[in-house]
């Protein structure tokens, strides 16, 4: 476990040495704060529309993060030839796996921390109230859901060939399953079989990653879902993360090091 | 010397934006005159620009909806006028509307089942000056699409519930300068003008002139609203009523009945005056 620990911290220092971090704050809070700035008819109480564009923008950043952070991570470490030293500590490949998602993890929900934080000054500054009962809520799904992106960016990079491929390849699945997860069963319900057979099994077999945006909760004000709903949806990230790094272990434990 | 080359580039590179920027902002400021307002946007988004200004009314729908808003998949209920957007609870718009927006049913498997406690699901509009976050969506669909009516006559509308009576005003006449024949626009300023200013001369003025716009715009075969036609005849009629002028009102009355869904109501109404005795009009 200490090695565990011990990759983790490193990918942590990483984190927050690299600028991505930085930049993506930066143009968050800037564009946020512009767009704030603008007087829509002498109105200083609207708030709903910078609340929503400034979560996209913590959404758009955490998944940046996220899967840039993740997607280096292995092919670096082969790249660099680090992967040798450090598997002869001795520590195992699992360990290796284990270490990296924790890192990236933790990383993200640093971030996330920071982005809320200044999410909750910017709408608690118009609003005067801090839902952080809420705020914590959608942090937390957020941050489980990017588990899982983590999971499946591991399973990418011992896959594909290059980072960027990576990168692409699951920022593309990811928004597909964000934009279209939950209407799939009604595409398939519209295909001639066996097309609808095949939609409907990916429907059931994709991580359904659109439950963890509760955005319109916190734009809209309304009531988060009850405390069993939130316990369930992190107990089903945990066991699609646990299955997407017992994937990419099964890959990576027989795989030739060398490039 | 070698040393200061690299510093005298970034100079000259600073020195050719400046001079650049001189020549460059003149022409800029004349592309954003070619066309009137927007013309910038215009250049850069084209046509596009009409499907983000749609794209931000239906924000401000979705907004309306605390959330509550039909996807792509669900298109066929989503709603096909934005008449709702300026009805309030018991008007015949509202429960049409209702009927529309119950386009969830019942979930079809475990997924969606459970799915749907993460999304909104509750069908509720925006009350009690809530509505004012509706707005910016509207303000930004009009920058978009000048030509996009409704964007004026339902930021209007809610801007005069909230008692933005002047604001209401000035974006009304905008859309009036960009739509300079839309009898809409002058349909909401008449409104404006007889319940915000209590200004019933303006008001008149204002609907006489919307009949004509939408007389016009039938000659010319372009299928202007009937519905709008009848609810501006019919406030006509009953100012022209209120001040006496009832064989004015009696030809208002024909002129909505004309056009409105429910004829035999109005047909009530214009027998009720014609039974009703003369007086003299009061004065204007």
């Amino acid at each position: 476990m200490n090695a565990v620990i011990a990759i983790a911290g490193v990918v942590i220092t990483e984190l927050y040495r690299r600028k991505d971090f930085y930049v993506l704050f930066v143009l968050t809070a800037v564009i946020t704060l512009l767009t704030g700035a603008v007087n829509f008819f002498n109105d200083p109480q609207i708030v709903r529309y910078l609340k929503e564009i400034a979560l996209l923008l913590i959404w758009i950043s955490g998944l940046v993060i996220a899967i840039g952070t993740t997607a280096r991570q292995i092919p670096a470490e082969r790249e660099n030839r680090t992967i040798f030293p450090l598997l002869a500590k001795p520590v195992a490949r699992g360990q290796v796996i284990l270490g990296k998602f924790l890192g990236c993890w933790l990383a993200c929900g640093l971030a996330l921390i920071v982005f809320y934080l200044f999410f909750g000054l910017v709408s608690g500054s118009r609003e005067h109230h801090w839902p952080l009962v809420n705020y914590f809520q959608t942090l937390w799904l957020q941050w489980m859901m990017l588990g899982v992106v983590i999971g499946l960016v591991l399973l990418g990079s011992v896959v594909f060939a290059a980072p960027s491929s990576n990168a692409t390849i699951v920022l593309v699945i990811v928004v597909g399953i964000l934009l279209l997860g939950s209407h799939l069963n009604q595409v398939a319900l519209q295909q001639p079989e066996p097309v609808r057979s095949i939609v409907y099994a990916i429907y059931f077999l994709v991580p359904h990653l659109e439950w963890y945006d509760v955005r319109d909760f916190i734009i809209y004000d309304s009531p988060l879902p009850g405390w069993a709903d939130f316990g369930l949806a992190t107990l089903y990230a945990g066991v699609y993360a646990a299955l997407l790094l017992f994937a990419t272990w099964l890959v990576f434990r027989r795989k030739p090091l060398n490039l | 010397m070698k040393g200061r080359i690299p510093f005298l580039v970034l100079l000259l590179l600073l020195a050719t934006c400046f001079s650049l920027a001189t020549v460059i902002q003149p022409l800029a400021q004349g592309w954003s005159k070619r066309a009137g307002s927007g013309s910038v946007l215009k250049m850069l988004l084209g046509d596009s620009r009409r499907l983000f200004a749609n794209h931000f009314f239906v924000q401000a729908d979705v907004s309306f909806h605390s959330g509550y808003y039909p996807s792509i998949f669900d298109q066929a209920q989503a709603p096909g006028n934005s008449r709702h957007m300026t009805a309030k609870e018991g008007d015949a718009a509202e429960e049409e509307h209702e009927k529309q927006m119950n386009f969830l049913g019942p979930p079809r498997d475990w997924v969606e089942r459970f799915g749907r406690h993460f999304i909104i699901t509750a069908h509720t509009h925006l009350q009690g000056g809530k509505e004012r976050e509706m707005l910016p969506w509207l303000r930004l669909s009009a920058e978009l699409d000048p030509q996009k009516i409704e964007t004026y006559t339902v930021a209007a509308y809610w801007l005069r519930d909230m008692g933005k009576v002047r604001e209401a005003e000035d974006f009304l006449r905008e859309g009036l300068r960009n739509n300079p024949d839309s009898y809409e626009i002058l349909f909401e300023l008449g409104r404006l003008y007889r319940n915000s200013h209590g200004d019933t001369a303006r008001a008149r003025n204002v609907w006489d002139l919307a009949l004509r716009k939408w007389a016009d715009q039938d000659a010319a075969g372009k299928k202007p609203d009937p519905l709008v036609l009848a609810e501006v005849a019919m406030n006509l009629a009953r100012l022209e009523e209120k001040e006496g002028n009832l064989a004015r009102a009696i030809n208002r009355l024909e002129i909505a009945q004309k056009a409105s869904p429910n004829p035999e109501v109005l047909q009530k109404q214009i027998d009720g005056l014609k039974n009703k005795p003369v007086a003299a009009p009061s004065e204007r």
